[in-house]
């Protein structure tokens, strides 16, 4: 664990700063790469990153076990359409020459072995990714990760859930360096009915007696309605399947970013 | 039947086989694994769980199955000995369920009332519905949904016994997508739900569970090979690898025994139309390390780390990986995998069926064909045991549509 702040975890963690200092949450959209397709792909991040503090781009996997159907779905389509991480790290640098909002990558922890994590981290930091969430690598199982992502300044989030014993939830806390997620629900991916979010303020109060980072919410959060429920409590606000729903269905994915972005404020 | 489950020295705490193994999944079902394992741990010491279990695996599976001295296959190979361990003879036609009822009984008794589990061809899901059935508790089993169209007569028998079968679209809506499927209901419904998984791969503690509860059929062979031949050891074993559970149930006996006393070990892997063709499902012969299912193992993985679809002719083979211990036994050079193909193992079934009137399932018929391979190679001083894991009913009409699209088959040289 390196003592100083990798060049992500210092852009990830200024954007948490800025929006504190205007009094909201950190508004974190998702958005999988690759979908629609490639070529669309950009105008939707564009309009994504008109009102990100930080925007998560999910690199496509074939076997994605924390993902309800609707990211699911679109993976899918990415990896038909040849965005895998190549294609992913090549979009990426694209938003990074138009745009200075940081960005974290989310990736399933096969697709890093299989290009081996060194040369994984190397190629993530030349495209100018900021840090990389793990929804499927639980800490402790590989100790190396963290570091090699240091060396290459890039920040590393792990994801603790409502199931976390407080024991889990120090050993994850200290080992984030860029945000802690912290997982609304028991479950995957996705919005759903009255989606219950009555564990997130204890779990949020558990995670901030760990953690030096800042804690973003995830999991369940759909609309400026829910934002402002998780804005109340967490550093920050993720939102995924909604966006993902909304291009699907061809609605205006801007002018949604705009309404749960305002829903982030306190 | 031994009344007690076995200890080995893989893996280690944190469930690795050497670098394999390990908990690569969702923290959410971190807290979940550690009472599994604990909940495990403790029914591994409790005698009065492991006396339900030895009674239900006698009176309700029919254990011990019989281990059978093979003649007119012997005599067609010209060498060794072959004997088959019956496994073809258990309740619901398959090793699965001794592997399903230890996990439903631990169900019970850990109090979770809704049992969950994937299945490919169907075996796995039908042992644990009949599990389920027989200690009253609720079962979901995900199917993909080319499987299910594959093997209707077992997705009847599973709707029978109560369960109710979820079809799997995603993915290549096979064994694969079916157990991404589970686990996301397992991680949904954690609380309340236990995930019967039904082979050695997974997260730990489940590689090591599955194989405990299997290797009565390796411990079962040492007793009866010693009666009938006075040693306990065969010159080799052999048993097909999908996600390998029916082998480790085999192998974990001998596997940790000092090589002079090990007898060789072979698990065949399902070769599909040969390993050079792509279409196979032989992780160790055409795989690299890589991750799947909360597992570090050899898998089925393009250069960017996406799961390649595998092929075998045999849905219980067909599958991107290979289980964890497996792994780290032939990096150790413990066990040998060879491949076999499809059209080897269609030739293997017909040749036990014509020669013993035993059908075998088409994944058992790997191991048999090698076995008559290598009896040759060992001479006839030599024994091998074969692993006949399961019976070939579910795969009679499959067999036939495949015989009827390949001139001159049918006819067996015996």
């Amino acid at each position: 664990m390196t003592a100083t702040l990798t060049r992500g975890a210092e852009r990830l963690q200024a954007a948490f700063a800025r929006a504190r200092a205007e009094d909201r949450a950190a508004f974190i959209p998702f958005m999988t790469a690759g979908y629609p397709t490639a070529a669309a792909f950009p105008a939707v991040a564009d309009a994504l990153l008109r009102h990100a503090d930080i925007l998560e781009v999910g690199l496509p996997y074939s076997d994605p076990l924390g993902d309800g159907p609707t990211i699911q779905r679109a993976s899918e389509q990415a990896l038909a359409g040849g965005t895998s991480t190549r294609r992913t790290l090549e979009l990426i640098r694209a938003l990074r020459a138009r745009h200075t909002v940081p960005i974290a990558l989310m990736t399933y922890v096969n697709p890093i072995y299989a290009v081996g994590p060194r040369e994984f981290m190397r190629l993530a930091q030349e495209a100018g990714v900021d840090g990389l969430i793990l929804p499927d690598l639980p800490p402790d199982q590989d100790l190396e990760l963290a570091d090699l992502a240091a060396e290459q300044g890039l920040a590393v989030t792990f994801l603790i859930a409502p199931t976390s014993t407080p024991a889990r939830v120090k050993l994850v806390a200290e080992a984030c360096t860029g945000f802690l997620y912290a997982v609304s629900v028991t479950g995957v991916t996705g919005a759903r009915e009255g989606s219950a979010l009555v564990e997130v303020p204890a779990m949020v109060a558990l995670a901030r007696r760990h953690a030096r980072v800042p804690v973003a919410v995830g999991f369940g959060v759909a609309d400026a309605a829910t934002a402002r429920q998780v804005a109340a409590v967490a550093d920050g606000v993720v939102v995924g399947s909604a966006f993902i729903s909304a291009v699907r269905e061809g609605r205006d994915v801007g002018a949604l970013a705009a309404d749960i972005a305002a829903g982030c404020a306190r | 039947m031994p009344q007690h489950l076995p200890t080995y020295p893989q893996p280690d705490a944190r469930g690795r086989f050497g670098r394999f193994g390990g908990r690569y999944v969702p923290e959410i079902l971190i807290p979940a694994l550690d009472e599994l394992e604990r909940a495990y741990l403790e029914a591994k010491g409790d005698p009065a769980f492991l006396a339900e279990l030895e009674r239900l695996l006698r009176e309700f599976v029919g254990r011990p199955s019989p281990l059978y001295l093979a003649r007119r296959l012997t005599e067609y190979a010209g060498g060794a000995k072959i004997y088959l361990k019956r496994e073809d003879f258990n309740y619901t036609g398959a090793h699965k369920i001794n592997n399903c009822l230890a996990q439903a009984l631990l169900a019970v008794r850990m109090g979770k009332r809704r049992v969950i589990a994937e299945t490919g061809a169907g075996q796995h899901g039908v042992a644990s519905a009949t599990a389920a059935a027989l200690l009253g508790l609720e079962c979901v089993v995900y199917m993909g949904a080319e499987d299910i169209r594959r093997q209707a007569l077992n997705v009847l028998r599973m709707r029978l016994l109560g369960a109710e079968v979820r079809e799997v679209t995603s993915g290549t809506a096979t064994l694969k997508d079916a157990t991404n499927e589970a686990i996301r209901d397992w991680v949904t419904n954690v609380r309340e739900s236990f995930y019967i998984l039904g082979s050695v791969v997974g997260p730990h503690p489940y590689p090591a569970m599955v194989r405990d509860f299997q290797a009565v059929i390796g411990e079962e062979v040492k007793v009866q090979l010693q009666a009938l031949e006075g040693r306990s050891a065969p010159d080799a074993v052999v048993a097909c690898v999908g996600g390998g559970s029916n082998a480790i149930g085999i192998f974990a006996p001998y596997a940790y025994l000092p090589p002079q006393e090990r007898p060789r070990l072979i698990g065949t892997e399902a070769a599909g139309e040969g390993v050079a063709s792509g279409k196979h499902a032989a992780s160790v012969a055409g795989g690299r390390v890589g991750v799947l299912h909360g597992s570090m193992m050899y898998l089925l993985h393009d250069a960017e780390g996406q799961i390649t679809p595998p092929h075998s002719v045999s849905a219980g083979l067909d599958y991107p990986g290979i289980g964890p211990e497996h792994c780290y036994y032939s990096e150790a050079g413990v066990a040998e995998y060879v491949p076999v193909t499809d059209a080897q193992a269609l030739e293997a079934l017909q040749l036990l069926t014509r020669l013993e009137g035993i059908i075998p399932a088409l994944e058992s018929a790997h191991a048999v064909y090698h076995a008559v391979q290598l009896a040759p190679e060992l001479g006839p001083e030599a024994i091998i045991v074969v692993n006949l894991s399961g019976r070939g009913d579910k795969d009679v009409a499959e067999v036939m549509r495949l015989l009827e699209g390949t001139p001159g088959a049918g006819e067996v040289r015996a």
